[in-house]
């Protein structure tokens, strides 16, 4: 199959990213750049609706692959393929609307915050290990932090909740330590995201396709 | 204009120059970056692959490109190019998991242009650009038999990454296979520095393509950062005394 040039790719990539960023902060009705940005943004989210449905046909072609070749696990794959087409003609077919609600709330629902609870466990197990190969103090303070935020959030068996500990849970772990961090933190992602984004404007990285 | 319209224009032509001229300086020499222990790691990881016939993995997360969580897939977006280059030429080739269906789209071209680079004889199998899921958990429960039946010995798990990202840590802990783990969410930073030995933390996520040699604007940009936190650093520090002393 003949692919488009990395050169029309890169204009037409820039160009969309320089017309969505001016539109973003100039608001010029006569030079039609408003208009345009919303056309862009909305061909976008077209686009974004058919990337979905190639996804799924990925997701099938992936786990048929997987089926065919007998490749280990693949009687997951056999469940993953009945449930995907199971639920495609539930959703499509009139009448099976009750049905959806039962496919979505009794087994989507259950299945992932069965997993969030294995998660909650893993993590406990992961702390824990984590003293095993960094022995540092932050560490400790990480450690730390953890069970004074775990003894002053729950309400206790007998005793109840502790109020010194939730004290210093909200006042000062929550509101003073943890939100300055995390303040921190979010700046220093907004600068590399603000660079990430301009260097894709000069067209330095190119993840549309061509070198 | 309005005056936010104003400043984000100047913010971004500052940003433009700074990075226009510290491309510039870095092509005259080389800027020196301070250590961050998961890069060396993952060159050595990668290294392997390729020796053993094993197989990379890269994940992306599951952020949208069309919104502003898809940035922290970018950098991973960018190893994959470069690592999918060196590992194309092992027996089994580099597989990358998203959670969203326009990321896997570029994803699997990505690996595609990386497989056309290497000029190798067999052909390009698009399977290997993966759409797992697309809710979270989801998402994290069809990456784990990725990460267990695909002889998988190294897992870079760079993007927008939640909670969830603790379980494909512990998929890959249990293949005994090494993790180079990042994500611009503050909730799976903290997972991840519990569960990983060399967890990238906050902004050095951005830092995987200067550290790897992705460019020369990736140098200048990671400086660029520098830059610009210094001066957020002046300007919280100058809004802090002038709220004291009542100005403000």
């Amino acid at each position: 199959m003949k692919r488009i040039s990395p050169v029309t790719n890169t204009v037409i990539a820039i160009s969309a990213g320089v017309i969505v960023l001016l539109g973003y902060f100039i608001s010029a009705p006569r030079l039609g750049l408003d208009g345009l940005r919303l056309i862009l943004l909305e061909w976008s989210a077209l686009l974004a609706g058919v990337a979905v449905l190639i996804g799924i046909g990925n997701l099938f072609s992936v786990h048929v692959q997987k089926l065919r070749e007998r490749k280990p696990g693949y009687i997951y794959s056999v469940a993953l393929l009945v449930f995907m087409v199971t639920t495609l003609f539930v959703g499509v077919l009139p009448g099976f609307e009750p049905l959806q609600g039962v496919l979505y709330n009794g087994i989507m629902v259950p299945a992932e915050i069965s997993l969030l609870a294995v998660l909650a466990v893993t993590l406990i197990y992961s702390a824990i290990r984590m003293l095993r190969w960094r022995t540092d103090w932050k560490a400790f303070v990480f450690i730390a932090t953890a069970l004074l935020v775990l003894l002053g959030t729950g309400p206790w068996p007998v005793i109840g909740q502790l109020p010194v500990l939730d004290e210093i849970r909200t006042k000062l772990i929550a509101q003073v330590l943890a939100s300055g961090g995390a303040r921190g933190i979010l700046i220093g992602v907004a600068l590399g995201t603000l660079t990430t984004g301009l260097r894709i404007l000069f067209g330095a990285d190119r993840p549309y396709g061509g070198k | 204009m309005t005056a936010t319209g104003v400043f984000g224009v100047v913010v971004v032509v500052l940003v433009v120059v700074l990075m226009v001229i510290l491309t510039m300086l870095q092509r005259r020499s080389s800027f020196s970056f301070r250590k961050i222990p998961a890069l060396p790691r993952l060159r050595r990881s990668v290294s392997l692959v390729v020796e053993d016939g094993t197989r990379l993995h890269v994940s992306l997360g599951r952020g949208s490109l069309l919104t502003p969580f898809g940035a922290a897939a970018y950098p991973g977006l960018g190893l994959l190019q470069k690592l999918g280059e060196v590992t194309s030429l092992s027996d089994r080739p580099p597989i990358a998991t998203s959670g969203d269906a326009v990321l896997n789209l570029v994803a699997q071209d990505t690996l595609r242009t990386a497989h056309e680079a290497v000029a190798v004889d067999q052909g390009f199998d698009m399977n290997n650009g993966r759409l797992t899921g697309l809710t979270p958990f989801s998402f994290a429960a069809g990456v784990m038999p990725t990460i267990r039946d695909e002889a998988i010995s190294t897992n870079v798990l760079i993007g927008n990454f939640g909670v969830e990202v603790g379980l494909l840590t512990e998929a890959a802990e249990r293949q005994n296979a090494s993790v180079i783990a990042a994500s611009d969410n503050l909730p799976a930073q903290a997972v991840l520095y519990a569960v990983s030995t060399d967890p990238l933390i906050g902004e050095e996520l951005f830092a995987a393509g200067a550290y790897t040699q992705a460019g020369d604007m990736h140098a200048a940009s990671l400086v660029a950062q520098d830059v610009l936190r210094w001066l957020v650093i002046g300007a919280i520090v100058v809004g802090a005394v002038l709220k004291a002393i009542g100005v403000l």
